[in-house]
């Protein structure tokens, strides 16, 4: 039986809900799910004076409401269970978690999945800035699970990712994949300027074509085989052509200010 | 025990504990598809003279493929797990690396398993790289008309080899006819292979020879010429026996194609169907002809 968190009271600014995971309210009561505590600012909580809990978590959590994007760091570290959320959530949502899996019936804003490692986001909106990414002096960005957004992105998709898979149905803004190590970011819309600066290796992967930075050199038109796998691994949640399936695509090496040895693979028809 | 007018010999197949690895080659087309898998299959009859035994399972449609493109199933045994990982890369990499367009994909499930990909990855030199995709590691080697996917490790599980039957007929037209009905119905079997021509042998052999260096020799009782000079197993009227030998990922697969196969290949001119065994001595299964479901 999952346990239901819904938001009773809106929070004057972010909550930072670092406690809300699936092994945290694990097997707890309501009342004791109640009195666990979230930070307000710099003043500590309780989860009850923002949300009314009811039931007994199997390790999936259910939470509810109009105001969640004011709530910061859900699933944060988490390793295990569920967690969906129905609204719209707040920043660092599943921050450097490890397994488990993060459904939002909505949106994300900056910040989904920031060094995480393992396990799986979904988003069903759109999602901000920094997708996957690098913390601001860190140097190294998701390293491994996946983020699926069905909507849009902002900027900085990808920035210094090492592994896993970032996928977006819609657009992505500019600098997707940012100084990337390695992974695979899958763009079924446009891509943004500047897309791949500095990147190692990796892959960056878009339905669309794009332009390029200088630093970037087409090697050919194929059709690589790995792509129908991910493809069609992303057939399961997105809504793709078959001529994708089929088709080739133009492979471009980059980043040449740096190893060279990523690569940016645009649909060519 | 008879099937129509054929008898079966109460006797047992002698088979052997071996390890199985499953491939799935794929390819723009079929016919890539299969000369990848004829080329990986060639010269993998018995691991006496091959080192392993290797066979076509099945052709794929896209629908069954990771990849969507057509593909087919190959299964390879060997003695021990170190022999399947070492024959895989060997074979993977001479025979499916080589052919154009194929991608290769491990087949089976397990906790066993032995590194491919990730030793054939060298081959390119540098350039090579991998994706992670749900847990699977698919190493991407560039050759000349793109890359070659290939994916890092192939399970391989505990498998039974040597299953076999013989099928002794009055001529060899009935006894080719015979075994080509066998084998037919023996390909609708999951889970094995006839590692044989045509999945059909000959050339049945025993334990042992009169010289010192050869480990088997010519199974001298089945041989139509030597009926005169030997204590022949053959009936006074059989001129032709043809062997079917399977390897399979079970016992149970193995059993329901020896039956499916001695079903098939009961028809008029072959007088016995029997087994090849080696008293019970040396095989870890023995396979009661009389206990099929036939």
């Amino acid at each position: 039986m999952p346990i239901l968190l819904k938001q009773i009271a809106t929070p004057d600014v972010p909550l930072e809900a670092d406690n809300i995971t699936p092994a945290r309210l694990a097997g707890q009561t309501p009342a004791s799910v109640e009195k666990l505590t979230v930070m307000h600012g710099s003043e500590a909580r309780y989860i009850g004076d923002f949300f009314s809990v009811t039931g007994q978590s199997d390790e999936v959590v259910n939470m509810q409401g109009d105001h969640l994007g004011r709530v910061k760091l859900i699933g944060a570290g988490m390793s295990r269970g569920t967690i969906q959320v129905e609204g719209d959530v707040g920043e660092h949502l599943g921050a450097a978690m490890s397994g488990g899996e993060i459904r939002v019936i909505g949106n994300a804003t900056d910040w989904v999945g920031p060094e995480m490692s393992g396990g799986r986001i979904e988003i069903h909106g759109n999602a901000g800035h920094m997708v996957g990414s690098a913390y601001r002096g860190a140097t190294m960005g998701m390293a491994g699970g996946e983020i699926i957004i069905h909507g849009n992105v902002r900027n900085e998709t990808g920035n210094a990712m090492r592994n896993g898979l970032i996928a977006v149905a819609g657009n992505s803004g500019d600098f997707t994949g940012v100084n990337m190590l390695s992974g695979s970011i899958f763009v079924l819309g446009e891509l943004g300027i500047r897309t791949g600066a500095g990147m190692k290796r990796g892959t960056i992967a878009s339905l669309r074509d794009a332009q390029l930075l200088p630093t970037f050199s087409y090697s050919c038109t194929y059709r690589p085989g790995y792509m129908m796998l991910y493809l069609l691994h992303l057939m399961d949640v997105f809504a793709i052509g078959e001529e994708y399936l089929q088709g080739s695509y133009k492979r471009y090496c980059g980043d040449s200010v740096e190893m060279n040895r990523g690569e940016i693979l645009l649909y060519a028809g | 025990m008879k099937i129509r007018s054929t008898e079966i010999v109460g006797t047992f197949a002698e088979a052997f504990k071996m390890w199985g690895a499953r491939v799935i080659v794929t390819a723009a087309t079929k016919q890539w598809g299969l000369a990848a898998a004829q080329s990986m299959t060639g010269f993998a009859t018995s691991v006496i003279g091959c080192k392993c035994e290797a066979g076509i399972e099945s052709i794929l449609s896209p629908d069954q493929t990771p990849d969507r493109r057509p593909g087919v199933s190959i299964l390879l045994f060997a003695m021990d797990k170190a022999s399947v990982g070492k024959r895989l890369l060997e074979r993977i990499g001479q025979c499916v690396m080589t052919c154009p367009t194929t991608a290769c994909f491990n087949g089976l499930d397990g906790e066993e398993i032995v590194q491919v990909g990730s030793q054939l990855r060298y081959f390119g030199d540098g350039f090579q790289g991998s994706k992670k995709l749900a847990q699977r590691r698919f190493w991407r080697i560039p050759v000349m008309d793109g890359e070659f996917t290939v994916e890092e490790s192939f399970a391989v599980q505990q498998a039974v080899g040597g299953g076999n039957f013989i099928i002794l007929g009055t001529d060899e037209k009935k006894t080719l006819a015979a075994a080509g009905a066998a084998t037919r119905a023996m390909g609708t079997v999951k889970d094995i292979i006839l590692p044989f021509p045509n999945g059909v042998v000959r050339s049945g052999s025993k334990v042992g020879s009169r010289y010192k260096t050869l480990p088997a020799s010519t199974n001298d009782a089945y041989c139509p010429t030597l009926k005169a000079v030997v204590d022949s197993s053959l009936p006074a009227d059989v001129n032709c026996a043809l062997e079917i030998v399977i390897d399979g990922l079970t016992e149970t697969a193995v059993k329901q194609a020896m039956a499916a196969g001695i079903q098939a290949a009961a028809k008029p001119g072959i007088r016995q169907i029997t087994a090849g065994n080696y008293g019970g001595n040396l095989g870890q299964y023995k396979i009661n002809l009389h206990e099929l479901n036939l």
